[in-house]
């Protein structure tokens, strides 16, 4: 056991912070140190940094512009863009549409499609939930019928992240209402611009538009949209869970919101003439955190290990990842209005709002009680 | 990077568990605890035969030149089997001597702990010190050449096993090392919460033999004592290990309202936290032993293995208390190796500091990291 990088890995990572140290923006960076709104452009420019780098998707396919890094390199780089404030990448596109057309698409749609993706030029977003159809996803009812070479989609996505912002959306739908109902189910790539397609604003509790419901009404679809075979959309959709899971255990943001909060406890004033980093009751708190984040980070590594001595993706366990990641997300943001003067919780500062918008991830890319189902059956057998 | 065991710790693991499984099982393991001794000198033999006596000891003194690392899959399967015999005090003990001893008395001792002639034991604890290491009132007095040792310990974990003891005690420059004939103390004997023996010392002016130079011994007790940290970190995964398993498989086998118990979705999520409070805690055991050989930055050192600890002292808790409830009331029966697991994971969360003693101790370490 050897818990230590390779010298290799040392001077990788070093690459990686010293490129983020030259290419980072330093108007993003503020952005995303001041928990600011990233806009449509932000994220763009920032995907195409990465782009013209050769690293904004390191695990696709070389051939489509991956960086045949390992998974502990690719593991270092998700670390490193972390820990130097770089905005997020939408994964849309890149992690959840680009692996599932590179595994399920054919020559002509991986062609049309990914190299517009990789550089950023068309920007995705996902169609999964429905207003009746969230954990139990599979009961879904947007209907796309099939019309010589045509489907015609009718029906409603909801909770649709940044389809504001989207020129495409990747969606399930319901192309046999006469199977059970996974097998009834198909994954069609539509145009955002297509006529029938109505975008409407789903205000959220902490003020902020991030989400969307999205209305087709005899929405027009080339047949040549449709990914893998027709009513096998379910099998796609497993493929992708997987992928999305994988990405939820990164600790580089982690550790740098748990600095900022220690950095911030530390300059506010407690009782006694203390700060409130010291209190012990806080103080406590923040020291399970840390803890949480360390072996989350170590496990992590575990299962990546795993992986390069099996070869196999590891199964349902990620979901752990998800689950403690997203906890420890939210008692970050919960300890920082814990740390604040009660002053400065108002509407217009910024603490409030992310506690408010935190909340929301237990909640997608599968509940954290969902994912809790998915381990019981999976891995422990029940 | 990598968490694999090599070949050679595989092999010791999987001899162990061998060995555990033939001459260690539940019921056998009854008796020893039953017994006058509380342990078992054939085991005790068979642990020196199999070479785990003397993994963590450097080869100058008979050992194979390990550490914590060697020894976490050995500690795993102690953890499973409930091993009762005096492995962790000499293992602890005997790391006092190989830092702080002479050579002379290196010499002397430590080839005789790996051949499994010798038992040690480190009573240092004392009444009213909860777990702060320095706080030692035992007094060493020096007359002439001689010095002698008076004052009390108390549950000294292996006292009644061990030939020699390694004793701490006040002394000018701080708190000092040394050797004491366990004959010559006098040993109140108690059986442990989890089925262990150890015993309050009275020492009365008993003649001492300084350990090493003399002199201010507590970064060497700090030291350790976290690798005894470490040891019952990964001893601790292989207790919950189990009780996870065997939770699982009563989940499985048992059978209310006409279906199995594990169908229920409350017990599901409730056994899904189990299980992955034992997988973070195995990581945090994984990260304590690696650090508990790297000498070189004590405070480093210091804050991984409290870390560590915190995570495994709650999730041992929680584990222990879980692996009870959704056995119902055959959680509580004495019959069953789960209540005797919980039994044990209820002392690791507390041995070597518990929850808040860490919380505490990382909190300090962090502050003068900040400071510098």
């Amino acid at each position: 056991m050897d818990l230590n990088y390779s010298s290799d890995e040392l001077a990788f990572r070093d690459e990686v912070r010293g490129w983020l140290a030259a290419k980072l923006p330093d108007d993003l960076r503020d952005k995303v140190e001041t928990y600011a709104e990233l806009t449509r452009d932000d994220l763009m420019r920032w995907h195409r940094l990465l782009a013209a780098k050769g690293w904004v998707a390191p695990a696709w396919e070389q051939r489509w512009g991956g960086t045949g890094w390992t998974a502990v390199q690719r593991n270092i780089f998700e670390e490193e863009c972390g820990a130097a404030g770089a905005p997020p990448i939408v994964l849309f596109g890149l992690h959840m549409c680009g692996p599932v057309l590179q595994r399920f698409g054919t020559e002509a749609q991986k062609q049309r499609f990914l190299p517009p993706m990789y550089k950023g030029e068309e920007f995705w977003c996902q169609g999964y939930s429905e207003p009746g159809s969230g954990s139990d996803l599979a009961s879904l009812k947007t209907r796309a019928e099939r019309r010589g070479d045509k489907y015609i989609v009718n029906g409603q996505k909801t909770w649709t992240t940044l389809g504001h912002f989207a020129d495409w959306i990747f969606c399930l739908v319901r192309t046999d209402p006469a199977a059970k109902k996974q097998e009834g189910i198909s994954f069609l790539l539509i145009d955002m611009k297509t006529p029938g397609i109505t975008v409407r604003p789903l205000m959220l509790m902490d003020g902020m538009h991030h989400v969307n419901e999205i209305f087709f009404d005899d929405v027009e679809v080339p047949a040549e949209n449709l990914v893998h075979e027709e009513n096998k959309g379910w099998t796609v959709a497993k493929y992708l869970l997987g992928h999305e899971r994988m990405s939820a255990g990164r600790t580089g943001v982690l550790k740098r919101e748990l600095a900022k909060l220690k950095d911030f406890a530390a300059r506010q004033p407690g009782s006694g003439g203390q700060t409130i980093l010291a209190d012990t009751h806080f103080r406590e708190k923040l020291t399970r955190v840390e803890v949480e984040i360390m072996a989350l980070e170590l496990t992590n590594l575990r299962f990546l290990d795993a992986m390069r001595r099996t070869g196999q993706p590891p199964g349902a366990d990620v979901s752990m990842l998800k689950i403690k990641g997203t906890e420890i997300q939210q008692t970050l943001t919960e300890l920082m209005m814990q740390a604040a003067d009660p002053a400065d919780l108002h509407w217009q500062g910024v603490l409030a709002h992310r506690y408010c918008n935190m909340r929301k991830v237990t909640i997608y890319g599968g509940s954290n009680e969902v994912q809790r189902n998915i381990i019981a059956k999976a891995t422990l057998g029940l | 990077m990598n968490f694999d065991q090599d070949e050679a710790q595989q092999l010791l693991t999987d001899s162990l568990q061998r060995f555990l499984a033939k001459d260690y099982d539940f019921e056998q393991r009854r008796t020893i605890v039953a017994s006058p001794e509380g342990f078992s000198t054939r085991a005790w033999t068979t642990l020196s035969a199999i070479g785990v006596l003397g993994q963590a000891l450097a080869p100058d003194h008979g050992g194979f030149g390990g550490g914590a690392v060697e020894l976490m899959g050995a500690m795993e399967a102690f953890g499973a089997a409930l091993l009762v015999e005096p492995f962790l005090p000499t293992m602890l003990a005997g790391r006092l001597v190989e830092r702080a001893g002479s050579e002379a008395q290196k010499q002397a001792i430590l080839p005789r702990v790996v051949d499994g002639a010798l038992r040690l034991a480190f009573a240092h604890a004392e009444r009213g010190a909860r777990h702060d290491l320095g706080a030692v009132r035992v007094q060493a007095r020096q007359d002439g050449g001689r010095w002698t040792v008076t004052g009390e310990k108390c549950a000294v974990l292996g006292a009644g096993a061990a030939e020699t003891l390694v004793v701490s005690a006040r002394i000018p420059a701080g708190v000092g090392l040394f050797l004491i004939d366990a004959k010559a103390a006098r040993l109140t004997p108690q059986r442990t919460l989890d089925g262990m023996r150890a015993a309050d010392i009275t020492f009365d002016g008993v003649a001492a033999e300084p350990l090493g130079a003399g002199g201010n011994a507590l970064p060497m007790i700090e030291e350790a004592v976290d690798f005894a940290t470490a040891l019952v970190c990964a001893e601790a995964v292989g207790a919950m290990k189990f009780a996870c398993d065997t939770t699982l498989d009563y989940l499985k086998t048992r059978r209310q309202f006409g279906v199995p118990i594990g169908s229920f979705q409350a017990l599901q999520h409730r056994m899904v936290d189990m299980y992955i409070a034992c997988e973070l805690a195995r990581s945090m055991a994984c990260l304590a032993c690696a650090k508990a050989d790297a000498a070189d930055d004590a405070a480093d050192r210091a804050r991984a293995i409290s870390a560590a600890k915190i995570k495994i002292a709650d999730a041992a808790r929680l584990v222990s208390q879980e692996a009870v409830q959704l056995h119902g009331g055959m959680g509580m029966s004495e019959e069953l190796k789960v209540s005797h697991t919980f039994r044990r994971l209820t002392v690791i969360a507390q041995q070597f500091g518990d929850a808040g003693y860490h919380l505490a101790r990382f909190a300090t370490l962090d502050a003068s990291r900040i400071a510098a």
